[in-house]
Protein backbone atom coordinates (compact mmCIF):
# COMPACT_ATOMS: atom_id res chain seq x y z
CA UNK A 1 0.00 0.00 0.00
CA UNK A 2 3.03 2.26 0.27
CA UNK A 3 2.68 4.22 -2.94
CA UNK A 4 4.93 6.25 -5.17
CA UNK A 5 5.35 9.04 -2.61
CA UNK A 6 7.99 7.00 -0.80
CA UNK A 7 10.34 7.43 -3.75
CA UNK A 8 9.75 11.07 -4.59
CA UNK A 9 9.52 12.17 -0.94
CA UNK A 10 13.12 11.11 -0.44
CA UNK A 11 14.04 14.47 -1.96
CA UNK A 12 12.91 16.25 1.21
CA UNK A 13 14.01 15.04 4.65
CA UNK A 14 11.42 13.38 6.85
CA UNK A 15 10.29 15.49 9.79
CA UNK A 16 7.67 13.34 11.45
CA UNK A 17 7.62 9.62 10.99
CA UNK A 18 5.40 6.91 12.44
CA UNK A 19 7.23 3.62 12.24
CA UNK A 20 5.04 0.53 12.65
CA UNK A 21 3.21 2.32 15.47
CA UNK A 22 0.86 0.23 17.56
CA UNK A 23 -1.16 1.29 20.54
CA UNK A 24 -3.17 -0.83 22.96
CA UNK A 25 -5.06 0.34 25.93
CA UNK A 26 -6.81 -1.51 28.68
CA UNK A 27 -10.54 -1.26 29.13
CA UNK A 28 -12.86 -3.06 31.50
CA UNK A 29 -13.56 -5.74 28.91
CA UNK A 30 -9.88 -6.33 28.11
CA UNK A 31 -7.31 -4.83 25.80
CA UNK A 32 -8.35 -2.66 22.87
CA UNK A 33 -6.02 -2.07 19.94
CA UNK A 34 -6.37 1.52 18.77
CA UNK A 35 -3.56 1.56 16.22
CA UNK A 36 -1.68 -1.29 14.58
CA UNK A 37 1.41 -1.31 12.37
CA UNK A 38 0.83 2.25 11.28
CA UNK A 39 3.36 3.93 8.99
CA UNK A 40 3.19 7.58 8.00
CA UNK A 41 6.06 9.78 6.91
CA UNK A 42 5.72 13.54 6.74
CA UNK A 43 8.40 15.48 4.89
CA UNK A 44 9.56 19.00 5.52
CA UNK A 45 7.00 21.63 4.50
CA UNK A 46 4.51 18.90 3.63
CA UNK A 47 0.81 19.15 4.47
CA UNK A 48 -0.54 15.70 5.27
CA UNK A 49 -4.12 15.03 6.27
CA UNK A 50 -5.16 11.94 8.15
CA UNK A 51 -8.67 10.92 7.29
CA UNK A 52 -10.57 8.19 9.02
CA UNK A 53 -13.92 7.08 10.42
CA UNK A 54 -14.87 7.98 13.98
CA UNK A 55 -12.99 5.99 16.57
CA UNK A 56 -10.17 4.93 14.23
CA UNK A 57 -7.54 6.46 16.48
CA UNK A 58 -6.92 9.70 14.59
CA UNK A 59 -6.72 11.73 17.77
CA UNK A 60 -4.59 9.05 19.40
CA UNK A 61 -2.12 9.60 16.59
CA UNK A 62 -1.93 13.23 17.47
CA UNK A 63 -1.40 12.48 21.16
CA UNK A 64 1.48 10.20 20.22
CA UNK A 65 3.05 12.83 17.98
CA UNK A 66 2.79 15.49 20.67
CA UNK A 67 4.44 13.17 23.18
CA UNK A 68 1.43 12.89 25.46
CA UNK A 69 0.97 9.18 24.90
CA UNK A 70 3.72 6.55 24.53
CA UNK A 71 3.35 3.92 21.81
CA UNK A 72 3.00 0.26 22.80
CA UNK A 73 4.94 -0.92 19.75
CA UNK A 74 6.93 0.75 17.00
CA UNK A 75 8.00 4.35 17.36
CA UNK A 76 7.20 7.91 16.39
CA UNK A 77 10.19 9.98 15.38
CA UNK A 78 10.70 13.68 15.07
CA UNK A 79 13.66 14.58 12.84
CA UNK A 80 14.97 11.06 13.40
CA UNK A 81 14.69 11.22 17.20
CA UNK A 82 12.25 8.91 18.95
CA UNK A 83 9.52 10.97 20.64
CA UNK A 84 9.52 10.26 24.37
CA UNK A 85 7.65 13.28 25.68
CA UNK A 86 6.41 16.77 24.84
CA UNK A 87 8.80 18.48 22.46
CA UNK A 88 9.29 22.18 21.68
CA UNK A 89 9.57 21.32 17.96
CA UNK A 90 5.87 20.47 17.96
CA UNK A 91 2.96 22.89 17.89
CA UNK A 92 -0.60 21.76 18.55
CA UNK A 93 -4.04 23.05 17.59
CA UNK A 94 -7.04 21.34 19.08
CA UNK A 95 -10.64 20.86 18.00
CA UNK A 96 -11.78 23.42 20.56
CA UNK A 97 -9.91 26.75 20.60
CA UNK A 98 -8.89 25.95 24.22
CA UNK A 99 -7.98 29.56 24.98
CA UNK A 100 -7.57 30.78 28.53
CA UNK A 101 -10.55 33.10 29.15
CA UNK A 102 -8.63 35.16 31.72
CA UNK A 103 -5.80 36.04 29.33
CA UNK A 104 -5.83 38.45 26.41
CA UNK A 105 -5.41 37.20 22.86
CA UNK A 106 -1.72 38.17 22.86
CA UNK A 107 -1.10 36.49 26.22
CA UNK A 108 -2.81 33.38 24.92
CA UNK A 109 -0.58 33.32 21.86
CA UNK A 110 2.46 33.68 24.12
CA UNK A 111 1.34 30.87 26.44
CA UNK A 112 3.65 28.21 24.87
CA UNK A 113 6.58 30.62 25.23
CA UNK A 114 6.00 30.95 28.95
CA UNK A 115 5.35 27.25 29.24
CA UNK A 116 8.56 26.32 27.43
CA UNK A 117 10.52 28.81 29.53
CA UNK A 118 11.54 30.97 26.55
CA UNK A 119 12.07 34.74 26.90
CA UNK A 120 8.62 36.29 26.45
CA UNK A 121 9.87 39.73 25.48
CA UNK A 122 11.75 38.39 22.48
CA UNK A 123 8.74 36.51 21.22
CA UNK A 124 6.30 39.39 21.60
CA UNK A 125 6.97 40.79 18.15
CA UNK A 126 6.75 37.32 16.63
CA UNK A 127 3.40 36.83 18.36
CA UNK A 128 2.22 40.13 16.92
CA UNK A 129 3.37 39.10 13.43
CA UNK A 130 1.46 35.84 13.76
CA UNK A 131 -1.65 37.71 14.90
CA UNK A 132 -1.20 39.84 11.82
CA UNK A 133 -0.89 36.68 9.73
CA UNK A 134 -4.20 35.36 11.06
CA UNK A 135 -5.75 38.84 10.60
CA UNK A 136 -6.25 39.49 14.29
CA UNK A 137 -3.68 42.17 15.06
CA UNK A 138 -6.44 44.58 16.08
CA UNK A 139 -7.62 42.12 18.73
CA UNK A 140 -4.31 41.51 20.53
CA UNK A 141 -5.58 43.06 23.77
CA UNK A 142 -9.10 41.66 23.62
CA UNK A 143 -10.28 38.73 25.65
CA UNK A 144 -11.36 35.46 24.02
CA UNK A 145 -15.02 35.94 24.95
CA UNK A 146 -15.06 39.03 22.73
CA UNK A 147 -14.14 36.93 19.67
CA UNK A 148 -16.22 34.69 17.40
CA UNK A 149 -15.55 30.95 17.16
CA UNK A 150 -13.58 31.30 13.93
CA UNK A 151 -11.47 34.11 15.37
CA UNK A 152 -10.77 32.08 18.50
CA UNK A 153 -9.58 29.17 16.41
CA UNK A 154 -7.27 31.51 14.46
CA UNK A 155 -5.78 32.59 17.81
CA UNK A 156 -5.25 28.87 18.46
CA UNK A 157 -3.37 28.54 15.16
CA UNK A 158 -1.16 31.54 15.96
CA UNK A 159 -0.46 30.01 19.37
CA UNK A 160 0.51 26.70 17.76
CA UNK A 161 3.07 28.51 15.59
CA UNK A 162 4.48 31.01 18.08
CA UNK A 163 7.54 29.04 19.18
CA UNK A 164 8.42 28.29 15.56
CA UNK A 165 7.95 24.51 15.70
CA UNK A 166 8.98 22.19 12.87
CA UNK A 167 5.64 20.42 12.88
CA UNK A 168 2.13 21.67 13.46
CA UNK A 169 -0.34 19.05 14.66
CA UNK A 170 -3.96 19.94 14.06
CA UNK A 171 -6.74 17.81 15.51
CA UNK A 172 -9.96 18.57 13.61
CA UNK A 173 -9.41 22.28 14.17
CA UNK A 174 -12.51 23.34 12.26
CA UNK A 175 -14.89 20.67 13.51
CA UNK A 176 -16.56 22.99 16.00
CA UNK A 177 -17.19 25.75 13.45
CA UNK A 178 -20.23 26.32 11.27
CA UNK A 179 -20.05 25.36 7.58
CA UNK A 180 -19.47 28.86 6.20
CA UNK A 181 -16.75 29.75 8.72
CA UNK A 182 -15.17 26.40 8.03
CA UNK A 183 -14.73 27.15 4.33
CA UNK A 184 -13.24 30.56 5.08
CA UNK A 185 -10.88 28.97 7.58
CA UNK A 186 -9.75 26.41 4.98
CA UNK A 187 -8.66 29.26 2.72
CA UNK A 188 -7.05 31.03 5.66
CA UNK A 189 -5.13 27.95 6.74
CA UNK A 190 -3.83 27.37 3.22
CA UNK A 191 -2.58 30.96 3.10
CA UNK A 192 -0.95 30.67 6.54
CA UNK A 193 0.66 27.39 5.60
CA UNK A 194 1.99 28.78 2.31
CA UNK A 195 3.58 31.66 4.20
CA UNK A 196 5.07 29.61 7.03
CA UNK A 197 5.78 26.31 5.23
CA UNK A 198 5.57 24.12 8.29
CA UNK A 199 5.08 20.40 8.12
CA UNK A 200 1.46 19.83 9.07
CA UNK A 201 -0.30 16.74 10.35
CA UNK A 202 -3.95 17.60 9.90
CA UNK A 203 -6.51 15.29 11.39
CA UNK A 204 -10.00 15.50 9.96
CA UNK A 205 -13.08 13.54 9.06
CA UNK A 206 -14.01 15.87 6.22
CA UNK A 207 -13.06 14.69 2.71
CA UNK A 208 -13.32 18.13 0.99
CA UNK A 209 -11.25 19.72 3.77
CA UNK A 210 -8.55 17.08 3.36
CA UNK A 211 -8.43 17.34 -0.44
CA UNK A 212 -8.48 21.14 -0.44
CA UNK A 213 -5.65 21.55 2.04
CA UNK A 214 -3.31 18.61 1.60
CA UNK A 215 -0.30 17.51 -0.37
CA UNK A 216 -1.19 13.99 0.70
CA UNK A 217 -4.25 12.42 2.24
CA UNK A 218 -3.65 9.34 4.36
CA UNK A 219 -6.76 7.26 5.06
CA UNK A 220 -6.99 5.06 8.13
CA UNK A 221 -9.10 1.96 8.54
CA UNK A 222 -11.56 1.39 11.31
CA UNK A 223 -10.12 0.34 14.64
CA UNK A 224 -7.43 -0.83 14.87
CA UNK A 225 -6.29 2.07 12.71
CA UNK A 226 -3.95 1.18 9.87
CA UNK A 227 -3.08 3.13 6.74
CA UNK A 228 -5.25 1.84 3.90
CA UNK A 229 -4.61 4.59 1.38
CA UNK A 230 -2.09 7.33 0.72
CA UNK A 231 -3.26 9.75 -1.94
CA UNK A 232 -1.12 12.54 -3.40
CA UNK A 233 -3.07 15.68 -4.27
CA UNK A 234 -1.24 17.54 -7.03
CA UNK A 235 -3.69 20.38 -7.55
CA UNK A 236 -1.86 23.69 -8.05
CA UNK A 237 -1.71 26.18 -5.18
CA UNK A 238 -3.10 28.48 -4.06
CA UNK A 239 -6.28 26.49 -4.42
CA UNK A 240 -9.51 28.44 -4.56
CA UNK A 241 -12.79 27.45 -2.95
CA UNK A 242 -14.40 27.34 -6.42
CA UNK A 243 -11.81 24.71 -7.44
CA UNK A 244 -13.74 22.36 -5.21
CA UNK A 245 -16.19 21.89 -8.06
CA UNK A 246 -13.44 20.99 -10.58
CA UNK A 247 -13.24 17.53 -12.15
CA UNK A 248 -9.85 16.74 -10.55
CA UNK A 249 -11.04 17.76 -7.11
CA UNK A 250 -14.13 15.65 -7.68
CA UNK A 251 -12.06 12.64 -8.72
CA UNK A 252 -9.91 12.78 -5.61
CA UNK A 253 -12.95 13.21 -3.37
CA UNK A 254 -14.75 10.36 -5.10
CA UNK A 255 -11.82 8.01 -4.57
CA UNK A 256 -11.67 8.84 -0.87
CA UNK A 257 -15.41 8.56 -0.49
CA UNK A 258 -15.34 5.12 -2.10
CA UNK A 259 -12.89 3.99 0.59
CA UNK A 260 -15.39 4.99 3.24
CA UNK A 261 -18.26 3.29 1.46
CA UNK A 262 -16.23 0.07 1.31
CA UNK A 263 -15.31 0.39 4.97
CA UNK A 264 -18.92 0.88 6.01
CA UNK A 265 -19.95 -2.19 3.97
CA UNK A 266 -17.37 -4.45 5.54
CA UNK A 267 -17.94 -3.18 9.05
CA UNK A 268 -20.41 -4.32 11.61
CA UNK A 269 -23.21 -1.73 11.29
CA UNK A 270 -23.18 -1.06 15.03
CA UNK A 271 -19.48 -0.27 14.92
CA UNK A 272 -19.99 2.15 12.04
CA UNK A 273 -22.22 4.39 14.11
CA UNK A 274 -20.04 4.20 17.21
CA UNK B 1 -29.53 50.60 35.78
CA UNK B 2 -33.19 51.54 35.45
CA UNK B 3 -34.18 48.17 36.86
CA UNK B 4 -31.85 48.69 39.84
CA UNK B 5 -33.39 52.07 40.62
CA UNK B 6 -36.83 50.52 40.41
CA UNK B 7 -35.80 47.74 42.79
CA UNK B 8 -34.41 50.23 45.28
CA UNK B 9 -37.60 52.31 45.03
CA UNK B 10 -39.81 49.27 45.65
CA UNK B 11 -37.67 48.24 48.61
CA UNK B 12 -37.90 51.70 50.17
CA UNK B 13 -41.69 51.80 49.79
CA UNK B 14 -42.28 48.28 51.14
CA UNK B 15 -39.79 48.85 53.98
CA UNK B 16 -41.49 52.08 55.04
CA UNK B 17 -44.90 50.40 55.00
CA UNK B 18 -43.59 47.50 57.07
CA UNK B 19 -42.11 49.83 59.71
CA UNK B 20 -45.31 51.89 59.85
CA UNK B 21 -47.35 48.71 60.27
CA UNK B 22 -45.03 47.57 63.08
CA UNK B 23 -45.29 50.96 64.83
CA UNK B 24 -49.10 51.01 64.67
CA UNK B 25 -49.35 47.41 65.83
CA UNK B 26 -47.24 48.10 68.92
CA UNK B 27 -49.16 51.31 69.77
CA UNK B 28 -52.64 49.98 68.99
CA UNK B 29 -52.34 46.73 70.92
CA UNK B 30 -50.21 48.26 73.66
CA UNK B 31 -47.55 45.58 73.28
CA UNK B 32 -45.17 45.81 76.25
CA UNK B 33 -41.71 47.05 75.21
CA UNK B 34 -39.94 44.11 76.93
CA UNK B 35 -41.76 41.84 74.47
CA UNK B 36 -41.75 43.77 71.19
CA UNK B 37 -40.25 47.25 71.14
CA UNK B 38 -41.60 49.79 68.68
CA UNK B 39 -39.48 50.82 65.69
CA UNK B 40 -39.15 54.15 67.44
CA UNK B 41 -37.63 52.54 70.56
CA UNK B 42 -35.38 50.36 68.39
CA UNK B 43 -34.21 53.44 66.50
CA UNK B 44 -33.50 55.27 69.71
CA UNK B 45 -31.49 52.34 71.07
CA UNK B 46 -29.56 52.12 67.83
CA UNK B 47 -28.77 55.83 67.76
CA UNK B 48 -27.69 55.78 71.37
CA UNK B 49 -25.48 52.75 70.73
CA UNK B 50 -23.93 54.31 67.67
CA UNK B 51 -23.19 57.49 69.60
CA UNK B 52 -20.38 55.55 71.32
CA UNK B 53 -21.08 52.47 73.43
CA UNK B 54 -21.32 50.04 70.45
CA UNK B 55 -17.99 50.76 68.85
CA UNK B 56 -15.65 48.55 70.92
CA UNK B 57 -18.12 45.72 70.37
CA UNK B 58 -18.49 46.31 66.65
CA UNK B 59 -14.73 46.37 66.35
CA UNK B 60 -14.34 43.17 68.39
CA UNK B 61 -16.92 41.32 66.30
CA UNK B 62 -15.73 42.63 62.97
CA UNK B 63 -12.03 42.02 63.57
CA UNK B 64 -12.61 38.48 64.85
CA UNK B 65 -14.82 37.78 61.83
CA UNK B 66 -12.30 39.08 59.31
CA UNK B 67 -9.20 37.50 60.91
CA UNK B 68 -10.99 34.19 61.20
CA UNK B 69 -12.28 34.46 57.67
CA UNK B 70 -8.88 35.20 56.18
CA UNK B 71 -7.23 32.45 58.23
CA UNK B 72 -9.89 29.83 57.48
CA UNK B 73 -10.18 30.63 53.79
CA UNK B 74 -6.41 30.88 53.34
CA UNK B 75 -5.90 27.48 54.95
CA UNK B 76 -8.76 26.07 52.90
CA UNK B 77 -7.20 27.23 49.64
CA UNK B 78 -3.74 25.90 50.48
CA UNK B 79 -5.06 22.57 51.81
CA UNK B 80 -7.51 22.29 48.92
CA UNK B 81 -4.74 22.71 46.36
CA UNK B 82 -2.51 20.15 48.09
CA UNK B 83 -5.35 17.63 48.40
CA UNK B 84 -6.47 18.11 44.78
CA UNK B 85 -2.92 17.80 43.47
CA UNK B 86 -1.59 14.89 45.53
CA UNK B 87 -3.73 11.74 45.61
CA UNK B 88 -1.78 10.30 48.55
CA UNK B 89 -2.49 13.31 50.78
CA UNK B 90 -6.10 13.15 49.66
CA UNK B 91 -6.34 9.51 50.74
CA UNK B 92 -4.79 10.23 54.12
CA UNK B 93 -6.76 13.38 54.92
CA UNK B 94 -10.20 12.55 53.53
CA UNK B 95 -11.54 10.52 56.51
CA UNK B 96 -10.53 13.26 58.97
CA UNK B 97 -11.95 16.00 56.83
CA UNK B 98 -15.23 14.15 56.42
CA UNK B 99 -15.44 13.53 60.18
CA UNK B 100 -14.65 17.13 61.02
CA UNK B 101 -17.14 18.36 58.47
CA UNK B 102 -19.87 16.21 59.99
CA UNK B 103 -19.52 17.87 63.43
CA UNK B 104 -21.64 21.00 63.85
CA UNK B 105 -18.74 23.40 64.41
CA UNK B 106 -20.71 25.58 66.85
CA UNK B 107 -20.85 22.57 69.18
CA UNK B 108 -17.11 23.00 69.63
CA UNK B 109 -17.43 26.61 70.82
CA UNK B 110 -17.39 25.82 74.59
CA UNK B 111 -14.37 23.56 74.14
CA UNK B 112 -12.51 26.19 72.18
CA UNK B 113 -13.23 28.76 74.87
CA UNK B 114 -11.88 26.37 77.52
CA UNK B 115 -8.69 26.05 75.49
CA UNK B 116 -8.20 29.55 74.16
CA UNK B 117 -9.98 31.85 76.61
CA UNK B 118 -12.48 34.68 76.35
CA UNK B 119 -10.55 36.84 73.91
CA UNK B 120 -10.02 37.24 70.21
CA UNK B 121 -8.25 33.92 69.58
CA UNK B 122 -11.24 31.72 70.45
CA UNK B 123 -13.46 33.60 68.03
CA UNK B 124 -10.85 33.57 65.27
CA UNK B 125 -10.42 29.80 65.60
CA UNK B 126 -14.17 29.22 65.60
CA UNK B 127 -14.69 31.39 62.54
CA UNK B 128 -11.76 29.81 60.71
CA UNK B 129 -13.21 26.34 61.26
CA UNK B 130 -16.63 27.36 60.02
CA UNK B 131 -15.21 29.12 56.95
CA UNK B 132 -12.86 26.30 56.04
CA UNK B 133 -15.20 23.73 54.55
CA UNK B 134 -17.22 25.63 51.96
CA UNK B 135 -14.01 27.01 50.50
CA UNK B 136 -12.02 23.80 50.80
CA UNK B 137 -14.64 21.71 49.02
CA UNK B 138 -14.94 24.21 46.19
CA UNK B 139 -11.17 24.46 45.73
CA UNK B 140 -10.84 20.68 45.42
CA UNK B 141 -13.82 20.30 43.09
CA UNK B 142 -12.84 23.35 41.04
CA UNK B 143 -9.26 22.20 40.51
CA UNK B 144 -10.31 18.67 39.64
CA UNK B 145 -12.82 20.01 37.13
CA UNK B 146 -10.10 21.63 35.00
CA UNK B 147 -10.85 21.21 31.28
CA UNK B 148 -9.04 18.09 30.05
CA UNK B 149 -8.33 19.75 26.70
CA UNK B 150 -6.55 22.61 28.41
CA UNK B 151 -4.51 20.17 30.48
CA UNK B 152 -3.47 18.37 27.26
CA UNK B 153 -2.54 21.71 25.75
CA UNK B 154 -0.38 22.69 28.72
CA UNK B 155 1.27 19.29 28.76
CA UNK B 156 1.94 19.39 25.02
CA UNK B 157 3.75 22.69 25.56
CA UNK B 158 5.88 21.15 28.35
CA UNK B 159 4.27 23.21 31.12
CA UNK B 160 5.65 22.64 34.61
CA UNK B 161 3.35 21.55 37.39
CA UNK B 162 3.60 24.98 38.96
CA UNK B 163 2.75 26.73 35.68
CA UNK B 164 -0.21 24.40 35.21
CA UNK B 165 -1.47 25.16 38.71
CA UNK B 166 -0.91 28.91 38.66
CA UNK B 167 -1.91 29.71 35.11
CA UNK B 168 -4.55 27.10 34.47
CA UNK B 169 -6.05 25.25 37.43
CA UNK B 170 -6.38 28.07 39.94
CA UNK B 171 -7.82 30.68 37.56
CA UNK B 172 -10.08 27.96 36.14
CA UNK B 173 -11.35 27.18 39.63
CA UNK B 174 -11.61 30.84 40.61
CA UNK B 175 -15.33 31.09 40.06
CA UNK B 176 -16.04 28.09 42.28
CA UNK B 177 -13.57 29.26 44.91
CA UNK B 178 -15.32 32.62 45.06
CA UNK B 179 -18.68 30.92 45.41
CA UNK B 180 -17.22 29.23 48.51
CA UNK B 181 -15.77 32.50 49.77
CA UNK B 182 -19.15 34.15 49.46
CA UNK B 183 -20.88 31.42 51.46
CA UNK B 184 -18.15 31.59 54.09
CA UNK B 185 -18.36 35.32 54.74
CA UNK B 186 -21.91 34.89 56.02
CA UNK B 187 -20.89 31.82 58.05
CA UNK B 188 -18.02 33.80 59.53
CA UNK B 189 -20.35 36.28 61.18
CA UNK B 190 -22.43 33.43 62.60
CA UNK B 191 -19.27 31.87 64.07
CA UNK B 192 -18.27 35.05 65.83
CA UNK B 193 -21.70 35.73 67.30
CA UNK B 194 -22.13 32.16 68.56
CA UNK B 195 -18.74 32.20 70.26
CA UNK B 196 -19.62 35.53 71.84
CA UNK B 197 -22.90 34.07 73.11
CA UNK B 198 -21.04 31.27 74.86
CA UNK B 199 -18.51 33.48 76.61
CA UNK B 200 -16.57 36.53 75.59
CA UNK B 201 -15.44 39.88 76.90
CA UNK B 202 -16.49 42.06 73.99
CA UNK B 203 -18.60 41.82 70.84
CA UNK B 204 -22.08 42.30 69.48
CA UNK B 205 -22.98 38.77 70.57
CA UNK B 206 -22.01 39.72 74.14
CA UNK B 207 -24.26 42.77 73.89
CA UNK B 208 -27.21 40.67 72.71
CA UNK B 209 -26.86 38.20 75.58
CA UNK B 210 -26.42 40.95 78.19
CA UNK B 211 -29.48 42.74 76.78
CA UNK B 212 -31.37 39.49 77.20
CA UNK B 213 -30.45 39.37 80.89
CA UNK B 214 -31.69 42.96 81.33
CA UNK B 215 -34.78 42.36 79.18
CA UNK B 216 -33.62 45.29 77.06
CA UNK B 217 -35.30 43.98 73.93
CA UNK B 218 -35.02 47.30 72.08
CA UNK B 219 -31.25 47.02 72.32
CA UNK B 220 -31.38 43.43 71.02
CA UNK B 221 -33.39 44.63 68.06
CA UNK B 222 -30.96 47.44 67.41
CA UNK B 223 -28.00 45.04 67.35
CA UNK B 224 -29.83 42.59 65.11
CA UNK B 225 -30.47 45.42 62.67
CA UNK B 226 -26.80 46.35 62.87
CA UNK B 227 -25.76 42.72 62.24
CA UNK B 228 -28.06 42.53 59.25
CA UNK B 229 -26.42 45.64 57.80
CA UNK B 230 -22.93 44.24 58.48
CA UNK B 231 -23.84 40.89 56.92
CA UNK B 232 -25.26 42.51 53.82
CA UNK B 233 -22.24 44.79 53.47
CA UNK B 234 -19.71 41.94 53.80
CA UNK B 235 -21.62 39.81 51.35
CA UNK B 236 -21.87 42.68 48.90
CA UNK B 237 -18.14 43.40 49.14
CA UNK B 238 -17.37 39.76 48.33
CA UNK B 239 -19.79 39.83 45.43
CA UNK B 240 -18.07 42.85 43.91
CA UNK B 241 -14.61 41.35 44.46
CA UNK B 242 -15.81 38.12 42.84
CA UNK B 243 -17.08 39.97 39.77
CA UNK B 244 -13.88 42.00 39.48
CA UNK B 245 -11.48 39.10 39.87
CA UNK B 246 -13.36 36.53 37.80
CA UNK B 247 -14.23 39.15 35.17
CA UNK B 248 -14.37 36.66 32.31
CA UNK B 249 -17.32 34.76 33.79
CA UNK B 250 -19.70 37.71 33.98
CA UNK B 251 -18.71 38.86 30.50
CA UNK B 252 -19.37 35.51 28.89
CA UNK B 253 -22.65 35.67 27.04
Amino acid sequence: MKTQHEEDATALPSVLRFDAVGLNYKTRSGTTTALEGLNIDIAEAEFVSVLGPSGCGKSTLMKIASGLLPTTSGSAKLSGQVITGPNPEVGVVFQQPTLLPWKTVLENVLMPIRSLGLPQKQYRSRAMQLLDLVNLSDFANNYPYELSGGMQQRVGIARGLVHDPKVLLMDEPFAALDAMTRETMMGELQRIWMETRKSVLFITHSIPEAVFLSDRVVTLSQRPGRVIDDLRIDLPRPRQLQDMTSAEFGAHSARLRQLFVDMAKSADPQEATA
Amino acid sequence: MKATLQNIGLFLISGTLLILFWQFWVVWFEVPSYFLPSPEATGEALLYGLSGPYYPHIWATLSATLYGYVLGCGLAIVTGVIVAETPLVEKILTPYIVALQAIPKVALAPLIIVWFGYGLSSKVIMVAMICFFPVFVNVVVGIKATDANLISLFRAFSASRWMMLWHLKLPGAASMIFAGLQVSIVFALIGTIVTEFVASKLGLGVLISSSMTNLNVANMFAIIVLLAVLGIALNEIMRVVHRRVVFWESNRN
